[in-house]
């Protein structure tokens, strides 16, 4: 990585639990390097071609908050939860946990982070095991992070963390296919708490459930972030959802951070014009509200990465800086962190 | 006479346990021009409402009783050709998916030439020039180019677009929309919604919308539909129930909207969750998670455990809920005792 550290302007590092320093990530989309060889005009050529899922994000948690991205689908923001948790390997940039470096560490010494970071998936159909009970499937990360307790020690901790998260200890003999998807995310929430980590990713874990169902869920993770110090990063689309329990916000487009703000503020000012348009398409219960700001066009591929300021082919200010100079993370003076050319030079209307 | 009057409507599907019903008494209009909306969660039946209009659920789900009249023409014992001049013609439906309803080795220009075809005598070249003409309505850009183009090479928001294109082609008097959005990310959410709005505005078309979301019903509809376990629990002008919902289950589904709760604090949840159709409990569907089932004297009322509760009126709405009757009947005896 070429680009400085040093842009970014340092902030306090003493409560600051995971870093993540100019995180890129391509996928090949040409496969291995045999595949990627092709003639053209009589001679052999290699033709590579990559989805540009993240390019240079950076990102501090602090500790004890709840850092939401929200952005669009194919923004990066799954990308990102993956990465930091290690199920993805980053293409480049670090990340760093309680200031050690943790990207470039293998299976055996990643293990012992991940006792203290779990992470809850989108799809609570899909990410229970069909063929364990609930029991075996809450005793298994307890088993695996502490392989010198004894078997009443593991069923005590499960019995700790069933009662936690509300859930009947009659649960245990059954299977995760004889459970609603709210009772199914509950029991992953179990999971997750099992080895009672200090820091938390989820992965929209709420959007594939009703809306009803969506309080009692949103609920539990507030309740479980009281009782445990937990630090989140939550993603998530549901900018309604964001508000209610953000701490801070980092929106996301195209692979790239466009705004970091706290939630009040970036509810109340947003800057960015995407921001700006992302929170003017919620649909509210008043009709009143301020009309949608339209976007011309959709989201540019990640394939091929416009030039200068991704968001300049939709944005209603890009200039000729735009269209050539990529924005960086400025900080405002109210510690709002906004990548925009216009903001920046203060071209932005109100 | 409302263009779309659909009376004591009930939906079963015949099981090898016996017949479970989808859906029972349900009741509404619809006018030329208006727009309805039916909310409810997953499995609260507002999908069977919508396919039932038009005859289309598949076996083993059969209509088991009452009676969905189009301008005066009974639809549910319609024969099958003279349900197919309807479907597509006067009532059309967007679906939630988009890239399952187009067909995905037919150019977009020739199925929409198809369904031209299929209920007009009209010449191709001429087809081709209707179908361009309603692509410009949902404002495609480069109209001429996408006729020639397949559904894999458009975004899922146009693809939605050429949906709602095919859905208009016809000059439909009614626009059945079953989640038209909710695959879509929210700012494509919101233009699609707008255009689908205007057109139905300015074309005077009735649209019936099937949402789990509030917040579009009530930026869209008119009228509103709240479903529960295969019931109609409240209806009535969207505004007055978004405003002052009546039913408990209305009341906690707006009030469980992150929206509505202080950021920080705890959102207001419904416990529980929506029984199955197969083993609902007796009495009022909702009493096992209701919070009003007790009087003020902490004793349960026994009608929500007993009795499926009927309609009352309330306002301009209806709501089916003991205690709204019985708050209602209090107040009469207190004003008749005061007069």
């Amino acid at each position: 990585m070429n680009a400085p550290a040093q842009k970014i302007p340092a902030t306090d590092t003493t409560d600051t639990l995971l870093e993540i320093r100019d995180l890129e990530k391509r996928f090949s989309l040409t496969g291995d390097f045999l595949e990627q060889l092709k003639f053209k005009g009589g001679k052999l050529v290699r033709h590579q071609e990559h989805v540009h899922a993240i390019n240079g994000v950076s990102l501090d948690i602090r500790r004890g908050e709840a850092l939401c991205v929200v952005g669009e689908s194919g923004c990066g923001k799954s990308t990102v939860a993956r990465t930091v948790m290690g199920l993805l390997s980053p293409s480049a940039g670090e990340i760093r946990y309680d200031g050690t470096r943790i990207d470039n560490m293998s299976t055996r010494q990643l293990l012992s982070y991940r006792r203290r970071m779990q992470m809850i998936f989108q799809n609570p159909y899909a990410s229970l095991n069909p063929r364990m009970t609930i029991q075996q499937t809450l005793e298994e990360p307890v088993r695996l992070h502490h392989p010198d307790w004894n078997r009443q020690q593991v069923v005590d901790q499960v019995e700790r963390v069933m009662a936690s998260v509300g859930i009947d200890p009659d649960w245990g003999k059954r299977f995760g296919h004889e459970f609603s998807g709210g009772q199914r995310q509950r029991i992953a929430i179990a999971r997750a708490l099992a080895v009672d980590p200090e820091f938390i990713v989820a992965d929209e874990p709420i959007s594939a459930l009703d809306v009803s169902i969506q309080a009692q869920v949103l609920n539990l993770l507030t309740d479980a972030q009281q009782e445990r110090g937990l630090t989140y990063l939550f993603i998530t689309h549901d900018l309604a959802v964001v508000e209610h329990f953000g701490t801070r916000v980092a929106v996301m487009y195209l692979g790239t951070v466009c705004e970091v703000a706290e939630t009040a503020t970036l509810f109340a000012n947003p800057r960015h014009p995407y921001t700006q348009a992302l929170l003017s398409a919620i649909p509210r219960l008043d009709d009143d509200g301020p009309d949608h700001i339209r976007l011309d066009g959709e989201v540019p591929t990640p394939v091929n990465l416009p030039t200068g300021c991704v968001f300049h082919g939709r944005c209603p200010y890009a200039n000729q800086r735009c269209r050539e100079e990529v924005p960086t993370l400025q900080t405002l003076n109210d510690g709002v962190r906004v990548a925009c050319h216009a903001v920046e030079e203060g071209r932005l209307p109100g | 006479m409302a263009l779309l009057e659909v009376n004591q409507l009930d939906v079963r599907f015949a099981l090898r346990k016996g017949d479970v019903h989808a859906l029972r008494d349900i009741n509404f209009t619809l006018e030329r021009g208006e727009r309805l909306g039916i909310v409810g969660e997953s499995g609260a039946g507002k999908s069977v409402a919508a396919f039932s209009l038009l005859n289309l659920i598949a076996q083993p789900g059969f209509i088991a009783g009452g009676e969905i009249n189009f301008e005066g023409k009974t639809l549910n014992t319609m024969s099958e050709r003279g349900l197919r001049k309807v479907r597509g013609n006067r009532i059309s439906m967007i679906f939630q998916d988009p890239m399952m309803t187009l067909n995905p080795v037919l150019s977009i220009g020739a199925q929409m030439v198809e369904s031209l075809k299929a209920h007009r005598r009209i010449s191709t070249r001429r087809a081709r020039a209707i179908a361009l003409e309603k692509l410009r309505q949902v404002q495609i850009p480069s109209p001429e180019t996408r006729l020639d183009q397949y559904p894999h090479e458009l975004s899922g928001g146009m693809r939605q677009r050429i949906i709602i294109a095919v859905a208009l082609l016809l000059d439909p008097d009614i626009i059945i929309a079953d989640e038209p959005t909710t695959a879509l990310d929210v700012t494509i959410q919101a233009e699609i919604m707008s255009l689908l709005l205007n057109l139905c505005e300015e074309h005077n078309v009735g649209l019936i919308l099937i949402t789990h979301d509030l917040g579009v019903v009530s930026q869209v509809t008119q009228r509103m539909l709240v479903m529960y376990a295969g019931r109609v629990i409240e209806q009535g002008p969207t505004r007055e129930i978004i405003n002052d919902p009546q039913h408990p289950y209305t009341q906690g589904l707006i009030n469980a909207l992150p929206q509505m709760a202080t950021p920080g604090e705890k959102l207001n949840q419904i416990r529980g969750s929506m029984p199955s159709l197969s083993n609902l409990p007796g009495g009022c569907a909702f009493h096992p998670r209701c919070d009003f089932i007790k009087r003020a004297d902490g004793r349960t009322r026994p009608a929500c455990v007993e009795q499926v509760p009927g309609f009352v009126s309330s306002g301009n709405c209806r709501v089916a809920c003991h205690m709204v009757a019985e708050m209602q009947e209090d107040r009469r005896l207190k004003e008749e005792e005061s007069s």
